[in-house]
């Protein structure tokens, strides 16, 4: 570190200073360890860093403490029986992770979904997408200091976890999806209740925005912190909502689409921030977006009638063969690589999860910040260890 | 309570005094936030806004030297074990643990090699709370229970 001395080396009183400061002034880093029991890393992501002083110099990420062995499961359970453990993926949208699986089997099968039972799908994980980034808002407040904005999300939260338990009967784990459709029609009440969601949510986000949107407090923690850019994040495989707050267009939805994505009218969210506050406009655009694909939705589901579930065989054997079928998940591209050796169990299924790519990125991101801006980063990015450590 | 910690004789006035300690204790359960996996996002929801967890005088804490309870809410893994035995070491006495969710309860969702099969076999559990995940009502219920439990407790009487 203090090789150069201040002095020409030449003199003998650079020789001696240097010699001082080489033998008595060392520096050194301080490694400290953050996790994974702390409130702050969204579950029990451990991080060291490497700090000198309060900079960090550098960061490495420790993962596994919630390995649950899906992917190896996977190979002992038929396909139906599979379905219920991709809930536990990313247990806060769970839809999303769903429509990934279903998505992969009805193609490695060629099943033909139903018109009805693709909207319901698509307004489920819309709806999931809405919960899921408010529960990261919430979270990510918290973390940062602003309390009031906790109790709001949960408020609007509580009633998508509701129109779920309707459709499914469950809250967070619903499994309401099924290889071929759903597993039934919405009950009675549910589009109302619906509407009636779509109808106040865009008066409550509103109230998000008076909150933090312009807070003095949360531009100083968000603005130019953590900042990665558009070509970065590419480069390190970022997808969803961070690469979008890198100015990347880059949407699944929009540019492979999938289901009935490309008959409904929504825009893509981008920002060119590149950092937190950014990725933070980003999911907030989102979720007024994925309220508008809801209400579209529920505009054709009341006048579209019909099945929800095609005809599919009741020994789930796909034939031999793989597929890959990805969908946009909340936190980004979800991805279900399925080997088939024509069994009614896969033979090799690789979870492709966003969140696990996403963190790729934190050393990059936190690299000369300060070890507040840590939890901002790691916030920002929304990470869920369960789909992480599978 | 130190020395005399179930020393003392059962009469009407060490009753009398049990019932104030336990009251106090019942009425101000600290638990830690030990969110693991699915679990955590129903303790928060049950901490947050329709549930309110507050009211039961349960307010999270994020250290485990201010808490009372733990709720271990989710996959405890081998990986985990020894941070979760080691947060448990740092509560002070009188101390208590809720188990929340299958996975915690008996790890039987995922029977494999790296799941703690039941956080029992760490530390000691007191409520078990069933479901996967359970409702706030359920954490709640246990909730609850614990207390009706603590309510039950001998601190000074033999």
């Amino acid at each position: 570190m203090m090789e150069k001395g201040l002095m020409d080396k030449g003199s003998v009183e650079g020789q001696v200073v240097d010699y001082l400061m080489r033998e008595t002034l060392k520096t050194r880093e301080m490694w400290i360890n953050m996790g994974p029991q702390h409130p702050s890393t969204h579950g029990v992501l451990r991080l060291i860093l490497a700090l000198e002083g309060e900079r960090i110099v550098d960061t490495e990420v420790v993962i596994g403490y919630l390995h649950r062995g899906m992917e190896k499961l996977a190979e002992a359970k038929t396909y139906p029986q599979f379905l219920p453990y991709t809930d536990r993926l990313d247990y806060i949208s769970s839809h999303a992770m769903n429509f990934g699986y279903v998505l992969a089997v009805e193609k490695l099968m060629g099943i033909e979904v139903p018109d009805r039972a693709q909207y319901i799908r698509v307004m489920m994980a819309e709806l999931t997408r809405i919960s899921s980034h408010l529960l990261w808002l919430a979270t990510h407040a918290l973390d940062i200091g602003a309390m009031t904005v906790f109790l709001y999300c949960f408020r609007e939260r509580e009633m998508i976890l509701d129109l779920c338990e309707m459709a499914g009967g469950a809250r967070l784990t619903t499994s309401y999806f099924r290889i071929g459709g759903v597993a039934h029609d919405l009950p009675d009440g549910f589009i109302e209740q619906a509407r009636e969601f779509c109808r106040i949510f865009p008066k409550k986000a509103k109230d998000y925005d008076d909150l933090i949107l312009k807070n003095r407090i949360w531009l100083s923690r968000t603005v130019n912190v953590a900042k990665i850019s558009g070509e970065e994040a590419l480069n390190l495989g970022l997808t969803g909502p961070n690469i979008r707050g890198s100015g990347v267009y880059w949407d699944i939805r929009k540019d492979e689409p999938y289901s009935n994505y490309d008959k409904l009218d929504w825009e893509i969210a981008v920002y060119d921030g590149c950092d937190v506050y950014a990725r933070y406009l980003v999911r907030l655009k989102e979720m007024r977006e994925s309220c508008k694909i809801v209400s579209q939705c529920l505009d054709v589901l009341e006048k579209l009638d019909g099945p929800v579930m095609a005809k599919v065989p009741k020994v789930i054997k796909p034939p031999e063969g793989e597929v890959y079928a990805s969908v946009e998940a909340p936190k980004g591209e979800l991805g279900f690589y399925i080997v088939s050796d024509g069994s009614p169990k896969p033979y090799r299924l690789k979870i492709k999860a966003p969140s696990f790519a996403n963190l790729i990125s934190i050393p990059t991101m936190v690299k000369g910040h300060m070890v507040a801006d840590v939890i901002a980063a790691i916030g920002s990015i929304d990470v869920v260890l369960g789909e992480v450590d599978r | 309570m130190g020395v005399i910690e179930r020393k003392l004789p059962d009469n009407a006035l060490t009753q009398l005094i049990d019932k104030v300690v336990n009251w106090a204790r019942r009425s101000s359960l600290w638990p830690m936030t030990f969110g693991l996996a699915c679990c955590a996002i129903e303790m928060m929801a049950a901490g947050a806004s329709r549930y309110d967890f507050d009211r039961f005088g349960v307010i999270f804490r994020a250290t485990p030297r201010q808490s009372d309870v733990m709720i271990v809410a989710g996959t405890v893994t081998v990986k985990m074990a020894p941070v979760l035995r080691k947060v448990y070491d740092q509560m002070p006495e009188p101390r208590w643990v809720i188990s929340m969710g299958t996975c915690a309860n008996t790890g039987k969702n995922f029977d494999t090699y790296h799941v703690v099969q039941g956080v029992e076999q760490i530390v000691p559990v007191d409520v078990y709370v069933p479901g996967c995940p359970p409702r706030p009502e359920g954490l709640m219920y246990g909730v609850i229970l614990l207390q009706e439990r603590i309510d039950q407790m001998k601190v000074f009487r033999k």
